[in-house]
């Protein structure tokens, strides 16, 4: 049973990695998950410096799913390169690092001091909906983020992965701005905006008053935005949005995606991603499939 | 594996006063490796519930092997917890965070409201000279299980037990002393608990809570404001599902 898939020249032992953000940096799933047999880890987005995020709540759950507006909390690239990456590579685990900022200045710094690190791949966060500066500002205007894509693979040393915002009129458009400026793949779907009220108290429940929506709940956005963008776009795809188990994982890869990322389903399940790698497998060996690539965008 | 993940099952609940419930679970291997003032997080068997519910340790018994909660129904999935049985199972993980970092000087161990139950634990297994305060809107529960481990004096808000008034009231109406304050319970109680002791220079370790979602560190929600900067994260916000959810009183900066 071969399971290797390949995004941008890079080689992955299997198609599974984890969601930004929903895995920290790896180390706090250990207990769960030997990291070292996911395709990929890839980590919380991380910034050029120390962000705090937002105020608490931060957190609400919903009907099969969530939302959240952490706001990127991260302890900035120079803990990130000197705690983070050396554990992961002590676990030998491969890496995709999700780098955020506020300009386009920060973004190359977070790139550049990334340049001779053991990182598979980069994904660009230009889609995340619960900070005010940078974030989604990239990810819901096709010229903005052309030139973003552009500035990146500049100083890029590894492969660029444009993690794309599904709160867009039309997701495609935003694909082929990012593959006019240069990028190498795409990751979709971030977080869908929503919003909760406490009808009790007659208030928002996060202080932030909209958050992220992700879980099982969102995940035929997913898998129909997955496969509007390969229709329209040749770059490959890493998926995510809801997966849950090893099926919802054939289902995104047979919308179009040659990776998928397990996120909220890690909070369920720690050892969810690689569970669901299990039943990726399950799946094969049930429907006689060799090669995991036979599926992907497999449904025209 | 200092963290469980498994299914267990529930061996006894009962209802000790409206919406509030006493749920015993077998988790041998959980209770071989818990602390007072840990949590667990428990999953519902309803999938759309994704998230677990961090749920404060009431009572750890060795030797049957099980885990004692007492909880508040507080929404779908703490209702769902309420509706089993002895016998029926769900999956839980932990013991997670910290716990009170238990030493021998004199204690007073407090707690308010549904931040009673975490304190019987610690009131049994704290060796030290030690009185617990309680704090309840109205009618008290689990009060006669800590008369038997300390002394006990309580206060309610509409006088029905005890001092008429906050648990500070009647630390002041019983000339309660201690060199260690042990607390969990609501925000206003805590802050007003961490002043008290700032004043007459007593250590205070103060147990929080927020919305959770791994539970384990990762997810970054549920945290809360420090003076200084945490060694984890490198900005002034403590995990309170992993660094805490015990904090000295002086680190945290109340909201």
């Amino acid at each position: 049973m071969k399971l290797e898939v390949t995004i941008a020249g890079k080689t992955f032992k299997n198609p599974v990695t984890t969601a930004s953000g929903t895995f920290g940096s790896g180390a706090e799933f250990e207990e769960f998950v030997d990291l070292s047999a996911l395709g990929a880890v890839t980590t919380k987005g991380v910034a050029n410096v120390p962000w705090e995020g937002n105020p608490t709540p931060r957190l609400a759950e919903t009907y099969g799913g969530m939302l959240n507006a952490i706001g990127l909390q991260n302890p900035g690239i120079d803990v990130f390169c000197k705690r983070d990456i050396p554990h992961l590579v002590e676990k030998n685990a491969s890496i995709i690092v999700n780098v955020c900022g506020r300009t386009i200045p920060d973004y190359l710094e977070v790139v550049e001091r990334l340049s001779d690190e053991p990182v598979d791949l980069l994904e660009i966060n230009v889609s995340c909906p619960n900070v005010k500066a940078g974030g989604i500002a990239f990810g819901q205007n096709p010229q903005a983020l052309l030139e973003i894509t552009r500035e990146v693979k500049k100083v890029a040393k590894q492969p660029v992965v444009m993690k794309l915002s599904p709160n867009v009129t039309d997701i495609t458009e935003m694909a082929k701005a990012a593959e006019a400026g240069g990028a190498d793949a795409l990751s979709l779907i971030n977080t869908i905006t929503g919003m909760k009220i406490d009808i009790y108290r007659r208030d928002f429940v996060l202080a932030n008053k909209t958050g992220g929506m992700s879980g099982p709940a969102i995940k035929p956005v997913a898998v129909r935005m997955i496969y509007q963008v390969r229709k329209a776009c040749p770059l490959p795809i890493i998926g995510m949005g809801g997966v849950m188990t090893g099926q919802d994982a054939v289902e995104l890869m047979m919308a179009g995606a040659s990776m998928v990322s397990v996120g909220t389903a890690n909070f369920h399940n720690p050892r969810a991603s690689i569970e669901v790698l299990e039943g990726i497998k399950a799946f094969m060996a049930d429907q006689k499939i060799e090669d995991i690539r036979e599926i992907i965008g497999c449904v025209e | 594996m200092s963290i469980i993940k498994q299914k267990a099952q529930v061996l006894r609940q009962t209802e000790l006063e409206p919406g509030i419930y006493d749920m015993t679970i077998s988790f041998p291997e959980g209770a071989a490796l818990a602390k007072p003032g840990q949590f667990l997080c428990l999953y519902c068997n309803n999938e759309t519930r994704l998230l677990p519910r961090p749920i404060s340790i009431c009572g750890i018994d060795n030797e049957e092997g099980s885990i004692r909660m007492v909880y508040r129904v507080a929404g779908a999935g703490t209702e769902e917890f309420s509706r089993m049985k002895a016998g029926d199972s769900l999956e839980v993980m932990g013991p997670l965070g910290n716990g009170f970092a238990m030493g021998g000087e004199d204690a007073i161990i407090v707690g308010g409201g549904i931040g009673v139950p975490p304190m019987l634990e610690l009131a049994r297994q704290l060796d030290a000279r030690k009185t617990v305060v309680l704090g309840y809107r109205s009618s008290t529960f689990l009060l006669d299980e800590f008369k038997k481990e300390a002394e006990t004096v309580v206060a309610t808000e509409d006088g029905s037990s005890g001092v008429r008034g906050t648990v500070l009231d009647a630390i002041r109406e019983y000339s309660v002393e201690g060199k260690v304050i042990y607390a969990c319970g609501p925000m206003p109680m805590l802050r007003a608990l961490a002043e008290y002791a700032k004043d007459r220079g007593l250590e205070a370790q103060i147990s929080l809570e927020e919305r959770m979602a791994c539970g384990i560190g990762a997810c970054l929600g549920c945290i809360c404001k420090t003076k200084e900067m945490n060694h984890h994260t490198h900005v002034n916000n403590a995990r309170i599902c992993k660094d805490g959810p015990v904090f000295d009183a002086k680190e945290v900066v109340f909201p």
